[in-house]
């Protein structure tokens, strides 16, 4: 698989996400400048971490005017997979490929520390090589990673399973204290409607080599690019 | 549909208004008034050195340059003699300290290190978050000045106790501004060290440390060879090299910081907030890349940041080192204020800015680069064969001046002796306080839970250390471990300093100092290679002051000499005190240490049920009296701060090299530095951190206060399995160093003899929550 990783100014798990999917993963992959168009050449499309254009004015809001993201938009219609980690999520829901927010944490600090997921939907492309119920053990390195949206918004993507991740305690519990930034439900990750498009603020790229803390993060990019077939239950469930 | 860069317009930063006059170099008398120089921090003495070295009364932007270049933070005049004593020899320097802005050492596999430490303390007391913001900035523009990767950030910081409302606010200030600016940047913090005293009460101490990496060149454009990592000079190459100012446009803030802030005592701080520089971390990270980038490019042959002094000393100092003249016109530097003078546009210390000197002919491609990256990069001057700056504003010659006039600053020497009451506080004899009231159970776990041994991890949780995929140890433990891709090697960092024993001693206590740098590296199981220093001290112009820094830095270069461990950077920052009363003497040591196997090292905590704990180092697991010189106990539970601090350096080198042979033998299942707190403070850790408890078995003594919190030196407490502990006595016999079984891991209880007896959950709330529960308000 070929994953285009889109640089903006002030990115920085680009290096790092390159390093999951080329060196650890042995995928291709390749850095995509925010200021270009063509993306065809590419499988996946990752967004990912860090402070674009700073974070001024609202996190994502400003790289989502960055001409790639058109293009981006047309490559998720199209089917394309695209994964928003941390800072790309923030941007996938400032373009509108996500719906709701990513609001400063409850406890207004910035965050870094290894967290566990609980997988909530393993029928996605991006987590079907997990069980339902597996936790996950990723770093997560955010200020502003408190998932919002309105009531209507969350009820819905809970009962289409487009919730993948939740954060929980090291036996799975969804506590108050597990929840990192406050987020609603716990949610730490979602996916669009149609199920190719995944934002999530945890760093799966960090979680790459056992050297490192864990390599739990793999599963989602390997996910990305072994083949599967969607159970027809769930693509009904629209 | 707007641009992005019209949006970042729209959101431009507004300058930080003046309120302060400002020296106005036009209408300066002549002879210049006492308060004239106060301002620019020059004495009467040096104005007229001044006189007679230019042959004439200098001009007002001259004076505003030599008030910049001859503080004591560009030109060192106090310290450089000292300065020369330090050991800078080593097989792995590849480029010796002193030639460029730091020294660079070789880990092999065509890769270089660089470090450096840099203070922001006199900024930080005034403005706590911009202050110790700039101070990351300013350290990480330093060192990929040199062509390297910034891949660590560390920090030293020092308040004055926690208790008090000011030095919370300026904790959690300092604490936000390097979050913020360092996460934003993309270099992991992986490490630091936080202590308070009432000696820091009004000047605070921010000590920042960044660590570079320099690859080898692969690109075929390189005229340097593609063998070894290329090193970026910080200089001129050839007369006719077109200097570029890059990145932010220059305002009005920062003037007087190298002269006003950082080079003499401070009263009314509220007055000087104008000096301090505010700073854009987005900014950085653009210029980060683009420079990286640019450094590639053929025809860039230096670079230099700009720093304390602007364009002042960036551009002079490389002229100086390229051995040329230089032409600067300072109508082309592009402005974010309208109405500047030239003298507040070469004093501007506006953060965010780089020079680069440039082969003529070569720039286009190099302008370009910086604007896709929304940079503004403008031609500003040019090198001449010559010896003089010549400054120009549009047509009109401003000034010329000779540049070495300008460079070397003054140096002042010093024999001054030693205090008497320092004699007088040496002479205690710790073995006179009575043993305390409470209980060795309560003391233990009161000073687990005193914020300068406490845990930090509520201020860490606040850093990214983990950006980049190289921490292999995350902060918390002895020292960090990053990983250097592609080479299967580590390297291990420390940033150490004990102010109070530097206090009772200045030479003992900074060998003490150097000792405990490159014995958290050692513990990890990496070999020390390179020491980065960054002092910290009062008025130079007071004796005792000078005693402190001579005998400090003869400490430093005994210790780094009986190590084997050359200084390859530094920095200076003098005239901390507040109410007259000087800080501590903190030289603040940074070390560097290799791993030639990453995945063999030790981390501090109790990894196994049933492994053997064992002091290296000592022959017996209880200190002495003497250890009590300067200990946490004293201080935490006499209120006393004295005694003789004592290291033996000889004994040292052999504990660290049993140490890493141990480790790197995969005898050892953890190893943790006994400092702080002493023998049981540093066993709980290793106890807490591993989430297992610890019994040692002897009885402890009747002088069981020196027995159990002494901090002797050269002690590291080890866990190994039993089958292990033959293997590691060997190591220790072969280079002559005591090892003693002192007891084993297990259980959920932290005892000691039958004087202590806790459960790990007590020691665990103690260690993890102290620290919060002491800082907040």
């Amino acid at each position: 698989m070929k994953f285009g990783i889109v640089v903006f100014p002030g990115t920085w798990s680009d290096g790092d996400c390159h390093h999951a999917t080329s060196t650890v993963l042995s995928q291709q992959a390749e850095f995509v400048w925010h200021g270009d168009r063509d993306i065809s050449r590419f499988d996946a499309i990752i967004l990912p971490g860090g402070f674009s254009y700073g974070d001024y004015l609202r996190c994502g809001a400003i790289a989502r005017f960055s001409p790639i993201m058109e293009s981006i938009i047309r490559f998720a219609e199209r089917g394309g997979q695209v994964i928003g980690i941390c800072n790309g999520f923030q941007i996938l829901c400032e373009a509108g490929l996500l719906p709701g927010a990513l609001m400063r944490n409850d406890h207004m600090e910035f965050r870094c520390s290894w967290i566990n997921l609980r997988v909530e939907q393993p029928d996605s492309q991006f987590s079907h090589l997990t069980k339902k119920g597996q936790i996950l053990h990723m770093p997560i390195s955010h200020g502003e990673g408190n998932y919002q949206a309105d009531p209507e918004t969350i009820a819905t993507l809970e009962r289409t399973g487009r919730v993948l991740f939740r954060y929980c305690d090291e036996r799975g519990g969804i506590t108050r204290e597990a929840n990192p930034n406050g987020s609603a439900n716990s949610i730490a990750g979602i996916v669009n409607e149609r199920g190719n498009v995944l934002g999530m603020m945890p760093h799966p790229e960090r979680a790459c080599e056992a050297l490192l803390g864990g390599e739990d993060g793999n599963v989602i990019f390997r996910s990305m690019f072994t083949p599967w077939r969607q159970p027809a239950d769930v693509s009904q469930r629209k | 549909m707007k641009s992005p860069r019209q949006f970042l317009d729209i959101l431009s930063f507004d300058p930080p208004v003046l309120t302060r006059p400002l020296f106005d170099p036009r209408t300066h008398p002549v002879p210049v008034t006492k308060q004239i120089l106060d301002e620019i921090a020059l004495s009467r003495a040096e104005y007229e050195a001044i006189v007679e070295r230019l042959g004439r009364e200098p001009k007002p932007l001259e004076l505003g340059l030599f008030g910049a270049l001859w503080s004591e933070h560009c030109g060192y005049k106090h310290t450089k003699p000292l300065l020369r004593l330090l050991p800078s020899k080593s097989p792995r320097l590849l480029v010796a300290p002193g030639a460029e802005n730091a020294g660079v050492v070789d880990i092999g596999d065509g890769i270089a290190i660089v470090m450096k430490i840099e203070s922001h303390n006199h900024p930080s007391a005034v403005e706590p978050h911009q202050g110790a913001a700039t101070g990351v900035g300013g350290i990480v523009r330093d060192i990929f000045a040199m062509g390297a990767r910034p891949i660590a950030l560390l920090n030293s910081l020092r308040f004055g106790p926690p208790d008090e409302p000011r030095n919370r606010f300026l904790l959690h200030g300092v604490v936000g501004g390097i979050s913020s600016y360092g996460n934003c940047i993309g270099v992991p913090d992986v490490g630091g060290e936080i202590s308070f005293d009432r000696s820091y009460s009004g000047n605070p101490l921010v000590n920042a440390m960044c660590v570079g990496l320099i690859e080898r060149d692969h690109s075929s454009g390189s005229t340097q060879g593609g063998t070894g990592p290329r090193i970026i000079s910080a200089r001129a190459k050839s007369p006719g090299d077109i200097l570029l100012l890059v990145g932010a446009d220059t305002g009005r803030d920062g003037i007087h910081g190298a002269s006003g802030l950082a080079s003499r005592a401070f009263g009314e701080q509220a007055e000087m907030r104008s000096a301090v520089q505010v700073g854009n971390p987005f900014l950085e990270k653009v210029l980060i890349e683009a420079c990286l980038a640019a450094v590639k490019l053929p025809g860039v042959v230096g670079m230099q940041d700009l720093g304390a002094a602007g364009m002042t000393s960036a551009c002079i100092e490389m002229a100086e080192r390229s051995k040329m003249g230089l032409r600067l016109d300072v109508a082309k530097v592009p402005r974010r204020e309208e109405g500047m003078t030239p003298y507040e546009v070469m004093l501007s210390e506006s953060q965010e800015r780089m020079v680069l000197a440039v082969t003529p002919g070569y720039e286009g491609p190099v302008i370009e680069l910086f604007k896709k990256w929304d940079l503004d990069a403008t031609a500003i001057g040019e090198f001449f064969t010559g010896t003089n700056v010549r400054i120009y504003d549009g047509p009109e010659l401003l000034i010329e001046t000779p540049i070495h006039i300008l460079t070397e600053a003054p140096q002042y020497t010093f024999d001054a002796p030693k205090p008497k009451w320092l004699s007088d506080l040496q002479a205690f004899d710790p073995a006179s306080v009575s043993l305390p009231e409470q209980t060795p159970a309560g003391i233990l776990l009161g000073l687990l839970a005193s914020p300068n041994i406490a845990s930090k991890r509520s201020v860490f949780r606040t850093y990214d250390h983990q950006v980049q995929n190289n921490t292999v140890v995350v902060p918390g433990g002895d020292a960090a471990v990053l990983r250097l891709k592609g080479t299967g090697k580590g390297i291990a960092l420390k940033v150490d300093c004990n102010g109070r024993l530097c206090f009772l001693d200045p030479s003992a206590g900074t060998a003490i100092a150097v000792a405990e740098a490159c014995r958290n590296v050692s513990v990890t199981g990496a070999e020390p290679v390179a020491l980065t220093d960054g002092l910290n001290f009062g008025n130079p112009e007071r004796p005792d002051v000078q005693y402190q820094l001579t005998q400090s830095i003869k400490g430093m270069a005994e210790a780094a000499n009986a190590l084997g461990v050359p200084i390859i950077s530094g920095n200076a920052s003098l005239y901390n005190e507040a109410r007259g009363q000087a800080i501590y003497p903190t030289p603040m040591i940074g070390a560097l240490g290799v791993l030639e196997d990453v995945t063999k090292h030790a981390t501090a905590g109790f990894k196994h049920e049933g492994d053997a704990v064992l002091l290296l180092g000592a022959a017996s697991p209880w200190d002495s009296t003497a250890g009590l010189a300067g200990s946490e106990f004293l201080a935490t539970f006499h209120s006393k701060v004295a005694g003789q601090p004592k290291i033996d350096l000889d004994l040292e080198k052999r504990v660290q090299q049993a140490c890493r042979d141990a480790v790197k033998a995969g005898l050892v299942a953890s190893a943790h530095d006994c400092s702080d707190g002493g023998l049981a403070v540093s066993v709980a850790e290793s106890a807490i951190i591993g989430g297992v408890g610890v019994t040692v078995d002897d009885e402890v003594p009747a002088r069981w206060d020196a027995a159990l919190f002494g901090e002797s030196q050269s002690r590291i407490i080890l866990s190994a399995a039993p089958a292990n502990i033959a293997g590691i006595r060997e190591i220790a016999a072969r280079v002559n160093v005591p090892l003693t079984i002192i007891g084993h891991v297990g259980g959920t209880r932290v005892r000691f003899g039958s004087s202590v007896d806790i459960t790990l959950c007590e020691a665990d709330d103690a260690w993890r929550n102290g620290f919060d529960r002491a800082t907040s308000g």
